[in-house]
């Protein structure tokens, strides 16, 4: 099975609704043996991009396993096992882990992209949309010490919709604000958790 | 009878205004969060777990109690009328509820449903109060090695039967076990992986690691791959049964709970297998094979019935044991240790006016269900038509709102934002969610029972096997191991049985399945 026949299918699925998961992974192997045909070491990275994920399991694997060795524990040693055997157990954990992983992906092993309601696996993923979404998060991180959170909470959930496609630009900020505004007043005033008012709840 | 007076005890808690008020607002936003496409019960209770800071635990339990039982209506809600089922207990509603809704007749999917939902509950909630507190009693002596065995259950138990591949699974209960590890150790104050910083080194809050994996990493993950056009939702009136339907669904709704409660007390992934059994259960029993895959009540009534009861099971385990067996279950025992308290056997004895308060709960959450949701059904179902952009912009908002809450700290957003995103990438690869919340909530205390018990033995390895509990948890972890060739075999019973309407069985780990099926 080859690339280009996968589109009626991805077709079906979008009609139905139902991404069905037997189709794609009947085409996974067969996929990678098309690529390998064109012979683009690119196209057969993209295939196996999962091999990052080892890599990435590899390198925690590494950090666990180092910071595990070089701690200082002879002051602190109590009974037996001390702190650092876990970290030692866990580190080693990740790296046969990720050994077994990257064994399975280059078998034709895929991970199975996790389905859902709102979820269309038939695109391609829409990185622009993540990054403006983390994006519009960190500034909340930055904003919410200096602004307060009523402004920033309202700017994280108008910048958020926007990210996602929302343009209703009578609407959208009415909303933030209203529900800004409401969460603040609930958890800060009534149930006792403390959010910062910022200048705005000064003025107020 | 004394677990009896205990539960009378109990509604004594239970219906005061405050924790009745508690348990409405549980079982309303538990619905409503329920039919909301894209909120799960793990993510309601993640992001509501702020609300323990302003609370006190018995009405926080209460009202998560009826959040689980409520999300679980909900979401059968969603799948009969869109046909998108969310939830891996709600799959099997989409098989027969849809066709129902389709031809006209979603008033009485929706009531098969709730009926099923109420008899399950009812029937399962019964089964704990029989249960638990001997379960409890059974279990009371345990010590060090054994408190040990059971984690590593729950380990083995979430990686190795849940999802379709055991070495992500184990990588995502690895990832748990070291986010778990960040901060000072807790029986000699080194610290761990906190690279000298201070923020670090009070470790990373289980708040913030099940509101980053659940919320903020499945908005992402939507978000990359937002359907641009959502499918409609079939328009329906207040759910009522015949007496034609009353008498072909009685019989399934007291069926569901044998097979359901079960498969919820043991850690069996939840309830995804028992209302797959039970679907196949009533197509074999019934009168009218024929209609099955076209709309057969009895497709929604059983199933349903079995997953509220799987629900029931799953308290079981994590009440008397400390044992999450679900995500929900996972958050909920999160909850119990942000109060400092442990869930297992000395619970019932400990916090006896919070445990049979909770029991009572759901009791009453299930009558306020049957009774809110009848008559609202149309209501919520418009919930079915809200903007994506507002709803998840909302998920990111709370989610931002409950990390803030935790320390006050600015720091705390990032690193939540840091933990979404490993949670999107889990997502994009196949690796459960689930594994890595469990190691981060039992692995500091699964390390912690483990050099207890290795104290007492002075190092030998024999300090953890030498009591009978424990030597009969490692004896259950075997089984496990080999619980991959058992389900080989219902799955191909589930092939068989899904066969007719194979295009309507969407999701992730049935494809290995499926495709030894077809082979």
């Amino acid at each position: 099975m080859t690339t280009p026949e996968r589109t009626p299918e991805q077709a079906t699925e979008q009609m139905t609704g139902q991404p069905s998961g037997a189709s794609r992974d009947g085409a996974g192997p067969g996929d990678g043996a098309g690529a390998r045909n064109s012979g683009g070491a690119r196209d057969w990275l993209r295939e196996h991009s999962e091999l990052g994920v080892g890599l990435l399991l590899l390198a925690l694997g590494v950090l666990v396993l180092t910071d595990a060795l070089t701690m200082n524990v002879d002051i602190s040693q109590r009974g037996p096992v001390g702190p650092k055997t876990v970290p030692v157990v866990v580190g080693i954990g990740l790296l046969v882990v990720a050994v077994l992983l990257a064994l399975d992906v280059l078998r034709g092993g895929r991970g199975e992209a996790e389905g859902g309601e709102d979820v269309d696996l038939g695109e391609p993923s829409d990185w622009r949309t993540v990054l403006l979404l983390a994006g519009v998060f960190l500034a909340n991180a930055v904003l919410i010490g200096p602004l307060g959170f009523p402004i920033s909470g309202a700017l994280l959930f108008w910048g958020s919709a926007y990210a996602l496609g929302s343009r209703r630009h009578d609407r959208d900020p009415v909303i933030a604000a209203v529900l800004a505004l409401l969460t603040y007043i609930v958890f800060d005033r009534m149930l006792g958790v403390p959010l910062p008012g910022g200048p705005l709840m000064g003025v107020l | 009878m004394d677990s009896l007076n205990s539960l009378i005890d109990g509604f004594g808690t239970a219906l005061t205004p405050m924790n009745l008020l508690w348990a409405a607002i549980g079982v309303l936003l538990g619905t409503a969060i329920g039919v909301l496409p894209g909120i799960g019960p793990a993510m309601a209770v993640a992001l509501l777990l702020p609300v323990t800071y302003g609370l006190e635990p018995t009405g926080a339990f209460i009202m998560f109690a009826g959040i689980y039982y409520g999300a679980m209506f909900g979401g059968s809600t969603t799948s009969i009328l869109l046909n998108t089922p969310g939830e891996s207990a709600a799959v099997v509603a989409a098989i027969e509820g849809n066709p129902m809704a389709k031809a006209g007749r979603g008033a009485q999917a929706l009531a098969a449903a709730a009926g099923g939902h109420f008899a399950g509950g009812m029937i399962g909630t019964i089964l704990l109060v029989a249960l638990a507190p001997t379960v409890a009693s059974l279990a009371v002596d345990i010590g060090a090695p054994d408190y040990f065995a059971i984690m590593v259950l729950a380990f083995i138990a979430v990686t190795s039967v849940l999802g379709s591949s055991r070495v992500r699974g184990l990588a995502s209960l690895l990832i748990g076990l070291t986010i778990g590890m960040v901060g000072l150790d807790q029986m000699t104050g080194q610290q761990r992986l906190t690279f000298g910083t201070l923020q670090l080194a009070d470790g990373i809050d289980v708040v913030i690691v099940a509101v980053g994996l659940f919320a903020i990493g499945e908005a992402l993950w939507v978000a990359a791959h937002l359907r641009r056009t959502s499918g409609e939702a079939i328009p329906v009136g207040r759910p009522w049964l015949g007496k034609k339907d009353i008498r072909r669904t009685w019989r399934p709704w007291l069926r569901g709970p044998l097979i359901g409660f079960p498969f919820g007390a043991i850690p069996a992934g939840g309830a995804e297998i028992p209302t797959f059994l039970s679907y196949v259960t009533e197509k074999r029993l019934s009168k009218h094979k024929d209609e099955f895959g076209k709309g057969a009540i009895e497709g929604v009534a059983g199933p349903e019935s079995a997953a509220s009861a799987s629900a029931a099971g799953t308290l079981v385990s994590m009440l008397t044991l400390g044992l999450p067996t679900t995500a929900v279950a996972a958050v909920m025992l999160a909850a119990f240790q942000q109060y400092g308290i442990q869930p297992g056997p000395l619970l019932f004895e400990r916090e006896p006016e919070l445990v049979w308060g909770l029991i009572a709960s759901l009791f009453i959450g299930m009558l306020l269900l049957l009774a809110l949701n009848l008559p609202l059904a149309p209501v919520w179902a418009k919930l079915l038509r809200i903007p994506r952009p507002y709803l998840y912009a909302g998920i990111l908002f709370f989610a931002a709102v409950g990390a803030y809450a935790v320390g006050g700290e600015a720091l705390d957003l990032v690193i939540l934002l840091i933990i979404g995103l490993i949670g999107f990438g889990m997502r994009r690869y196949g690796l459960p969610v689930l594994p890595a919340v469990i190691g981060v909530i039992l692995g500091p205390a699964a390390e912690q029972q483990l050099r207890r018990a290795l104290q007492i033995s002075d190092g030998s390895v024999t300090g953890l096997v030498n009591t009978p509990f424990s030597v009969t948890v490692y004896a259950v972890i075997v089984l496990l191991l080999a619980w991959p060739g058992v389900r080989k075999l219902i799955a191909r019973g589930r092939g068989r049985g899904g066969d007719g309407d194979g295009g309507n069985e969407s999701g992730g780990d049935r494809d290995g399945d499926r495709r030894e099926v077809t082979a």
